[in-house]
């Protein structure tokens, strides 16, 4: 088949757009997260907006969800959710391991809330495979704290309680 | 500790002093878990010093960029859009270097392994150093990347980009920045 130079330019121009598509790089053959395991294919059901999570987090007597950021250790040390603890970056082994070593001997019934916040979130390569992980296991209460932009601007920039540190 | 302790330890006088360090206890644990104060705006403002080594084990000191407009990039090797941008700063660091352009970036990554491994992969020609909590926060908190300065020629930061990002605006910001003459003080 031939193409003229407009149905050459739509070509490059249609193979751009798959390269740049939410949940997909192709810069330099870098990353290519499975679209099985990104965060856009959490279904809206199982998100917790912020204002949901704080609202649970502060009300007396409201069962407190275990709270596990799958991210980045240095944007958890600069700032993280109280009480919630750093469990490895959802998307290397390395850190589905710490995931997996924190929660094996939970009952498969506790309630889990994962959040990362590392970059806006069709992009987060995080949470995705963080979720599929729980599932896998068994786990049957797991919510994943849907952070639209990042954690500053969704949560911390919001006036939403945070701790810094370890 | 019980009634009668209490009652013997505030007699020998330390009872204001119990007082006094739990008192100190709860501040702190309530310090630490406060609603954040929004980021610091840093726009205007002289951009933050830091020396650093660099991943080759040189210094690197933003301070001695000064007369450079500078683009400071703060990035990670898990962030997708982050990857995208590189290597165009890398392309505008040689294109505009000539003219008193440079690009630093600073991994946020918490292993300078991986860091130092997609710098030769990208190709990229320009200083990287590693970024850790204080600096982030330093910077008005790094939380969420790709996040960018572009700092003047006397290193104050005209401009912020969080996030995925035009590069073309990007680049006319810088290249407006560029064309400024330096304001010696």
């Amino acid at each position: 088949m031939r193409l003229g130079r407009s149905g050459r330019a739509g070509v490059f121009a249609a193979l751009m757009l798959v390269c740049v598509a939410p949940g997909r790089m192709c810069a330099a053959g870098q990353w290519a997260a499975p679209p099985s395991s990104s965060a856009s294919s959490i279904p809206t059901s199982m998100l917790l907006q912020p204002e949901e999570l704080n609202h649970l987090l502060q009300t007396p007597g409201a069962e407190k969800p275990l709270v596990l950021q799958v991210g980045s250790h240095v944007l958890f040390d600069e700032s993280h959710i109280p009480r919630s603890e750093y469990a490895g970056p959802g998307s290397q082994d390395a850190g589905a391991q710490v995931l997996r070593n924190r929660v094996a001997k939970l009952p498969r019934k506790t309630f889990i809330v994962l959040y990362c916040g590392c970059c806006p979130w069709n992009r987060c390569p995080n949470v995705g495979p963080a979720y599929k992980l729980l599932l896998d296991m068994g786990f049957t209460r797991v919510k994943v704290l849907y952070l639209a932009d990042n954690f500053g601007a969704d949560w911390v920039n919001k006036g939403f309680p945070v701790e810094s540190g370890h | 500790m019980d009634t009668r302790t209490n009652r013997a330890a505030w007699e020998l006088g330390w009872g204001p002093w119990i007082f006094l360090v739990a008192f100190l206890a709860a501040s702190v644990a309530l310090a630490s878990a406060q609603s954040a104060p929004p980021a610091r705006n840093l726009l205007n403002q002289p951009a933050p010093n830091f020396t650093r080594q660099d991943l080759h084990g040189h210094a690197l000191r933003l301070a001695a960029f000064r007369g450079k407009v500078v683009l400071l990039n703060f990035w990670a090797t898990w962030c997708a859009p982050c990857q995208v941008e590189m290597p165009v700063f890398a392309t505008w660091q040689r294109q505009y270097g000539p003219q008193g352009f440079a690009v630093i970036g600073i991994s946020m990554d918490d292993d300078a392994a991986a860091a130092r491994q997609l710098v030769q992969r990208l190709k990229l020609d320009y200083p990287v150093a590693m970024g850790d909590a204080r600096l982030g926060l330093r910077y008005g908190g790094v939380l969420g990347l790709p996040l960018s300065f572009l700092l003047d020629r006397n290193g104050v930061v005209r401009a912020r980009f969080q996030g995925e990002t035009d590069v073309k605006e990007m680049e006319n910001q810088m290249r407006a920045l560029i064309a400024e003459p330096s304001q010696k003080k």
